[in-house]
């Protein structure tokens, strides 16, 4: 059957929802949070509507309770998925521990945004970031497209590695903007995502299995290993089922780092989600001005993609990380993270760390057209100022 | 013969593995607790007269483990490799058929 | 290796044992000797889950299992999300959920996984009106952790954060009664079950497999290690528990209170006759003990009445 899309103008919440929809979810467990609502709303139309078969949605009382019942559906062999965001995220922090420790392939959508105090409802980074030694895969989309690809590709990675994945989209920005999504026909879903074969069920009567029972030290660490085997082998699986998408619908996937006109940058600026697309846009503004610049997408920060980093770091003289996030008494995460990926290599571009737009603060093209100037200058000067710069700080 | 376990109990065999990759890949169980002999636990033993057994069963019936099988003849032997000597079977035997007797190990 | 068909039928409890000995529960404890009733009620056909407590350990460590039924461990607060998970799985992949042919899907928590840190989750699995069984084995105190007090522990009992002093003891707050919490939810099938009555407890088991929608049910678990009483003395205790009226049998099946046997046959038996075989009571003075017993009488009387008005 030849590839048809179907054209939605939508918001990324929404395209969540139809991505959940068209995997053929099985479970849903979810609780409400600004601003997540959305995808619930919309996954409980198509439910009260009859356009889901099989989908039993269960609005539970608090997100540590969301993850608790995915995990428990999941164990007994459905194909699970919830939603969330910030504070609510930040709850389940213990059951996302458990869902790796499990082995079960949840995929969660989680809409950045700010932690409290002070409340906040807008985009930030540290929600997700935070989360990322849970054994979760963390895919960050840049616009609604991605949100909807990035939930098909995650059931398909996760349930082949067995570990859950979580598509990270912008609070608002993404979660409630409308924009054009193609998505796929649910027979060309069905080809691309079959049912899930689970590692283990609770279902088998014959031979029945305790999960999880107690790990003492002579054997936990072998634990453990697994589940970083696990995220090794899903680099692989990630390139593949990349490269699959795209030669199914037209919209590869196979890099986890996404190029952007950086084969022949001075430098790069480097950076998670939304604010790339307005990067991009930043890049051929100065390009155009002559500027040797280009953009290095993070598409996914769990696994994390070191080989391509490095194959970056190599060639370019200078990499203005954005860190819409911050690690208290250390630095930008992705930052942190970069550097110490290139460290025992021999790829030592000039770094600094840009941090920018917390709290959903607005990130313009011209702060990219700021942050150009600051890096040639340390290029040319062949000297950092400071490491990290809080670029949108009101002095 | 053992009519509690039985062939569970003589299939039962204690799992060691030495290199990561025996191990499953998800933490499952693969066998039984019946590999654990907890007689070794006791500090009593009980002791089961036949004579005064009247075959009530409320000692099978109130073991933890359980630890009481019924024979085939419909009296009650304890299996010593799991029985722990808490004793409750002697307390509620209408009877007095079982008595806790301090072991001699 | 079968017994003769006639001695079978004079059990007065299924003979499949589901249940490994070899586990590692405490010499005389009633959580273990409860879950091998429950195991035995309702065979293979149940999955289980059961959150951070004694029973944890007692289910066997990996890679060894004491149930011959699949069990989920979880987290400590989860049990209730945990089993509306998994019957949620269960019938998005188009399983029977209880009833005859059915599978049961089983919570297994103990006072302090339910009634503090779990209450939010049962309430939610209650609320919801899944069809499954929460049972919470009671043993007073959250005993896997060393015998702190729970919500559940009662008035003048030990614990080690409640423990006897030179000046006085600590527990003087009363046993939360986490039965009336569940009945608050209306739930088609509450009951309370002691070990001491396995048969009661398996006329509940079964009834909680016939009837749909969410069951509960609180089982009184002495624990010898935790209450300082003798270990053959745990069955004992469950039973005075019961004829003391401190732990009183009784149901509520759609509206109705209906109180069980023994528990209606007399009159309560003095609760010293229970305290005594326990020495997390030994700090109790004279008036400590006829405040635990007001207490007792008027929890009972209130119960009375409730099978009275809406029996």
């Amino acid at each position: 059957m030849e590839y048809k899309p179907i054209k939605k103008v939508i918001s990324g919440n929404y395209a969540a929802a139809y991505a959940a929809k068209d995997a053929r979810v099985e479970v849903v467990a979810a609780y409400p949070i600004t601003p997540q609502t959305s995808i619930i709303e919309k996954i409980s139309e198509f439910l009260a509507n009859g356009e889901v078969e099989n989908l039993q949605y269960v609005p539970v009382e608090s997100e540590h309770s969301a993850m608790a019942a995915c995990i428990g559906a999941s164990a007994a062999g459905a194909r699970t998925f919830t939603a969330t965001s910030a504070q609510g995220l930040a709850l389940m922090h213990e059951m996302l521990h458990w869902a790796s420790g499990a082995r079960l392939p949840v995929v969660m959508v989680d809409v950045n945004r700010a932690m409290a105090p002070p409340w906040s409802v807008w985009d930030d980074q540290t929600d997700s970031l935070a989360q990322r030694d849970t054994g979760w895969m963390q895919f960050y989309a840049e616009n609604n497209q991605e949100v909807y690809d990035g939930v098909l590709m995650a059931f398909k990675v996760a349930e082949t590695v067995n570990l859950p994945a979580m598509i990270i989209e912008s609070a608002f920005i993404l979660s409630h903007t409308y924009d054009v999504v193609e998505m796929v026909p649910q027979e060309l879903v069905d080809e691309f995502l079959p049912p899930r074969k689970p590692l283990y069920t609770l279902t088998d009567f014959d031979n029945p299995i305790a999960v999880g029972a107690l790990g003492t030290p002579a054997d936990y660490y072998e634990f453990r290993y697994k589940i970083e085997k696990a995220m090794a082998e899903a680099r692989k699986v990630i390139k593949n089922v990349g490269k699959e998408f795209g030669e199914r619908f037209g919209r590869d996937y196979s890099q986890m780092i996404e190029l952007y006109r950086t084969e022949d940058a001075d430098f790069v600026f480097m950076g998670l989600g939304s604010l790339m697309g307005t990067v991009k846009q930043a890049v051929d503004v100065l390009r155009s001005e002559g500027y040797k610049v280009g953009a290095a997408k993070v598409r996914w920060f769990r696994p994390f993609p070191k080989e391509e980093l490095y194959e970056l770091a190599r060639h370019v003289e200078g990499i203005a990380v954005l860190d819409r996030n911050f690690s208290f008494g250390q630095e930008g995460i992705l930052f942190n993270e970069a550097k110490g990926v290139l460290y025992n290599t021999d790829a030592h571009p000039a770094m600094k760390n840009y941090i920018v737009g917390l709290g959903g603060r607005d990130f313009t093209v011209d702060d990219v057209r700021k942050i150009a100037e600051d890096m040639k200058t340390i290029i040319e000067c062949k000297k950092i100022d400071k490491e990290v710069e809080w670029y949108h700080l009101k002095r | 013969m053992n009519t509690l376990f039985g062939e569970r109990k003589s299939n039962a065999k204690r799992i060691v593995f030495k290199s990561v990759d025996e191990y499953p890949e998800a933490p499952i169980s693969l066998g039984t607790t019946l590999i654990n002999f907890t007689g070794d636990w006791r500090t009593f033993i009980p002791v089961v007269n036949d004579e005064k057994c009247v075959k009530c069963y409320i000692c099978w019936k109130f073991c933890p483990e359980p630890a009481i099988f019924i024979r085939e003849d419909g009296y009650v032997s304890i299996d010593y490799d799991y029985c722990k000597g808490c004793g409750i079977c002697a307390n509620e035997c209408p009877t007095r058929a079982i008595t806790m007797v301090k072991e001699e190990k | 290796m079968e017994i003769p068909e006639n001695v079978k039928r004079r059990l007065s409890l299924p003979f499949e044992e589901n249940f490994y000995a070899g586990h590692t529960a405490c010499q005389g404890c009633a959580a273990a000797l409860g879950l091998r009733y429950v195991l035995k009620a309702y065979g293979k056909k149940a999955i289980f889950a059961i959150p951070a407590c004694c029973s944890t350990i007692i289910a066997g460590p990996w890679p060894y299992s004491a149930f011959n039924a699949p069990l989920f461990h979880t987290a400590f607060e989860t049990t209730g999300a945990v089993i509306s998970g998994i019957e949620a799985a269960l019938k998005a992949k188009g399983y029977k959920v209880k009833g005859e042919e059915g599978i049961m899907v089983v919570g297994w928590a103990g006072d302090g996984g339910t009634a503090d840190i779990g209450l939010q989750a049962l309430s939610g699995f209650l609320e919801r009106g899944h069809d499954g069984l929460y049972i919470m084995y009671d043993n007073e105190a959250y005993m896997n952790t060393g015998i702190q007090r729970s919500s559940s522990t009662p008035y003048g009992a030990w614990t080690t954060n409640t423990p006897g002093g030179k000046k006085h003891f600590l527990e003087r707050r009363h046993k939360k009664k986490v039965i009336d919490i569940v009945i608050a939810h209306k739930i088609p099938y509450a009951a309370t079950a002691s070990v001491a009555f396995p048969e009661d407890l398996m006329r509940k088991l079964k009834k909680a497999q016939r009837i749909p929608g969410p069951s509960f049910i609180q089982l009184f678990a002495p624990c010898p290690t935790g209450w300082r009483s003798p270990t053959d003395k745990s069955i004992e205790l469950a039973r005075l528990a019961v004829q003391t009226a401190y732990f009183p049998l009784f149901e509520y099946e759609n509206g109705k209170y209906k109180i069980n046997m023994p528990s209606t046959k007399k009159e309560p038996k003095p609760l010293e006759e229970f305290l005594k075989l326990q020495g997390r009571f030994k700090y109790m003075s004279k008036e400590d003990i006829e405040v635990l017993q007001k207490w007792v009488l008027m929890e009972w009387e209130e119960l009375k009445k409730k099978a009275e008005v809406f029996g």
